[in-house]
């Protein structure tokens, strides 16, 4: 399908879709949002991109492959999961660091943004697997 | 040592994971799969060692306490499942480097093996119901993935069988799970334990009992809900139905254990009375099923569902004696089983078919596999010295015990069925001499990597026949702590 409304459209909205999903992501600590459905909105701007162009297209732009964003997003999960234990706490604890930032504060890092980041990975991994095998049929 | 619990979940998923990101290269990917299944049994080796020596091991994942957060708890029971899947998982990951094709392992043969046996251990450590039924699915993507990878047709048929039937059983256990969530308000299986046995009432509790009993007793194979099964087994190489027939009908059968020794035992005389007549009615029906087959694999596909008869037998009795029987008979029939499948699969990579009647003259060409085959197959029907014959024993013994004389008749008599359907594969498939159509002889020689796993099988089965021993004394203080749920519970709730 080549449609020149979609691929206009899609100029604006692919970077809201992209930004939107990152603020989910972020937004998932404390309240609704989180690292899954921050990667599904992902996967969906990736699924609009790969309608209105082709499937080709798609794969210039992401690069990577998806399989290798998958299987790294699961090894930062896990890691994220293990990072607790050398500290001599259970698997998959909350573990904190503070970093003082000029203008921003205090930011606390913990592990479970890591966690979430490596969520996050996988569904946008396994969202554009499916997508690319269903398309290229 | 916090963490040592949780490896037999921890290697298997960073084996997948390496070996994802490895995924192409094709040497790579052979050596990490056997490298973790090595770690796996290492940590399995040092979990059932600790576990032995300073009992029930606990850990509250996450730091979140024990009614509140996932409890991963293996006492003696969990610990030897979990020996048993990594020692399967190592002999079955050798045989696939030679049984699993190029094709199949482009595709992540070794990565969704690893998540399979992840989903395995996961289901035998687990605390948490909740938790149990995730572990379950995990092993069962996985599985979807093994049994259909390779894309043949009669691959595809048998898939369609085996994932409706197992997606019918997985809504019936959220179901069930619904429920005892309702009635009891946790999911936290020491908690449940407590609370099932105090607030909830009676009937409430046998009625989700008997959904539990439907949902595990589809995954476990039981009468009359085991059809998927010889449906779909006999599809897949030989090393994925090595595989499933080891570990996966057996984790249908722990949950049931678990379930029927720490939860519901509030009606022992109505809910063990009827799993006793389905183990039965199993058995036989295994049993006779087989006996029709003429296919090696459909045949003994059949085998492991009235093998599946015994091991429930054991839970319906409910004595100590009993669950040691149940124990003990759970490693040699994963054992034997699994033995059997691979001599099938030797004999049909040699001779091109899996058709008795095709097969013919294995005796004469190949002895050392007879040898093996006659080994396997006498201690699957219960002969002395093999580690059969001491697993029946012990369930013959605990159904006299307790007076049940009807089941230790049908357990004899599908004693005496299994040793006739064996013989039927020796007479056709070893000593016939090779029939005038037979396809044309594949290949003479299999390597190593086939026949190391079957030898070291057999080797155990006779190992646990002569010395049987030791492993009747883990088995019965296994048995024990099933048969005292209180340790369980304090172990896991005892902090609080």
């Amino acid at each position: 399908m080549s449609s020149l409304i979609l691929r206009t459209t899609l100029r604006l909205i692919l970077p809201i879709l992209l930004l939107y999903s990152v603020f989910l992501f972020f937004r998932g600590h404390n309240h609704v949002g989180g690292g899954f459905t921050g990667g599904l909105v992902a996967g969906a701007g990736f699924a609009l991109y790969a309608l209105a162009y082709r499937v080709s297209d798609l794969k210039q732009l992401i690069k990577i492959e998806p399989q290798t964003l998958l299987s790294v997003g699961l090894l930062i999960s896990l890691v994220a999961g293990l990072i607790p234990v050398l500290g001599n706490k259970n698997f998959l604890s909350g573990e904190w660091i503070t970093i003082s930032m000029p203008r921003f504060g205090d930011i606390a890092l913990g592990t479970p943004l890591l966690f979430e980041l490596g969520v996050y990975l996988v569904v946008v991994g396994a969202t554009l697997t499916i997508l690319m095998n269903l398309m290229e049929e | 040592m916090t963490l040592l619990p949780l490896l037999p979940i921890l290697i298997p998923l960073g084996t997948a994971i390496v070996s994802l990101l490895l995924r192409g290269r094709k040497n790579a990917m052979r050596r990490i799969g056997v490298a973790g299944t090595v770690l796996l049994l290492m940590a399995a080796i040092a979990l059932l060692v600790v576990v032995r020596r300073d009992g029930i091991q606990v850990v509250q994942v996450g730091g979140w306490v024990a009614p509140f957060g996932i409890s991963i708890v293996v006492d003696l029971f969990s610990a030897i499942m979990v020996l048993m899947a990594a020692i399967m998982g190592f002999l079955v990951c050798i045989y696939s480097l030679g049984d699993i094709d190029k094709d199949r392992e482009k595709f992540g043969y070794y990565p969704f093996y690893h998540f399979l046996l992840m989903g395995i251990c996961g289901t035998f450590i687990t605390g948490d119901i909740f938790n149990l039924y995730v572990w379950f699915e995990v092993m069962l993507l996985s599985s979807f993935i093994l049994l259909t990878l390779g894309g043949e047709r009669g691959q595809m048929e048998g898939a369609i069988k085996y994932v409706s039937l197992n997606l019918l059983s997985s809504s019936i256990f959220l179901a069930a799970l619904g429920l005892l969530y309702g009635v009891s308000g946790t999911l936290n299986m020491a908690d449940l334990a407590v609370r099932l046995h105090s607030d909830v009432p009676q009937v409430l509790a046998t009625t989700v009992a008997m959904l539990f009993m439907v949902a595990f007793g589809i995954k476990a194979a039981l009468f009359p809900l085991f059809f998927w099964l010889p449906a779909s087994y006999h599809t897949p190489p030989v090393a994925v139905t090595a595989i499933f027939s080891g570990l996966l009908t057996k984790v249908g059968v722990y949950s049931l254990v678990r379930v029927f020794t720490l939860l519901f035992t509030q009606e022992i005389s109505y809910t063990h009375t009827i799993l006793l007549v389905f183990a039965g009615l199993t058995m036989v029906t295994g049993v006779l099923g087989a006996v029709a087959q003429n296919e090696i694999r459909r045949l003994l596909s059949f085998h492991i569902i009235s093998q599946i008869g015994y091991l429930l037998m054991g839970l319906g009795i409910y004595t100590t004696l009993a669950l040691t029987g149940v124990i003990f008979f759970m490693v040699h029939v994963i054992f034997a089983k699994s033995a059997l499948f691979l001599v099938s699969g030797i004999a049909g990579r040699m001779k091109g078919t899996f058709d008795l009647n095709q097969l013919g003259g294995l005796y004469r060409d190949h002895p050392v596999l007879s040898a093996l085959f006659l080994i396997a197959a006498l201690s699957l029907a219960g002969l002395p010295p093999f580690s059969g014959f001491f697993a029946k024993l012990i369930l013959v013994e605990a159904g006299m015990a307790s007076h049940r004389w009807w089941i230790v008749g049908v357990a004899l008599g599908t004693g005496f069925l299994t040793l006739f359907s064996m013989t039927k594969i020796w007479t056709m498939a070893f000593w016939k001499p090779k029939p005038q159509d037979a396809p044309a002889e594949v290949c003479r020689r299999v390597g190593w990597t086939y026949w190391t796993p079957l030898l070291i099988l057999v080797v155990f089965t006779v190992l646990f026949g002569l010395g049987a021993q030791p492993l009747l004394a883990l088995s019965e203080e296994a048995a024990r702590q099933l048969m005292d749920p209180q340790k369980y519970i304090h172990s896991v709730l005892g902090a609080l």
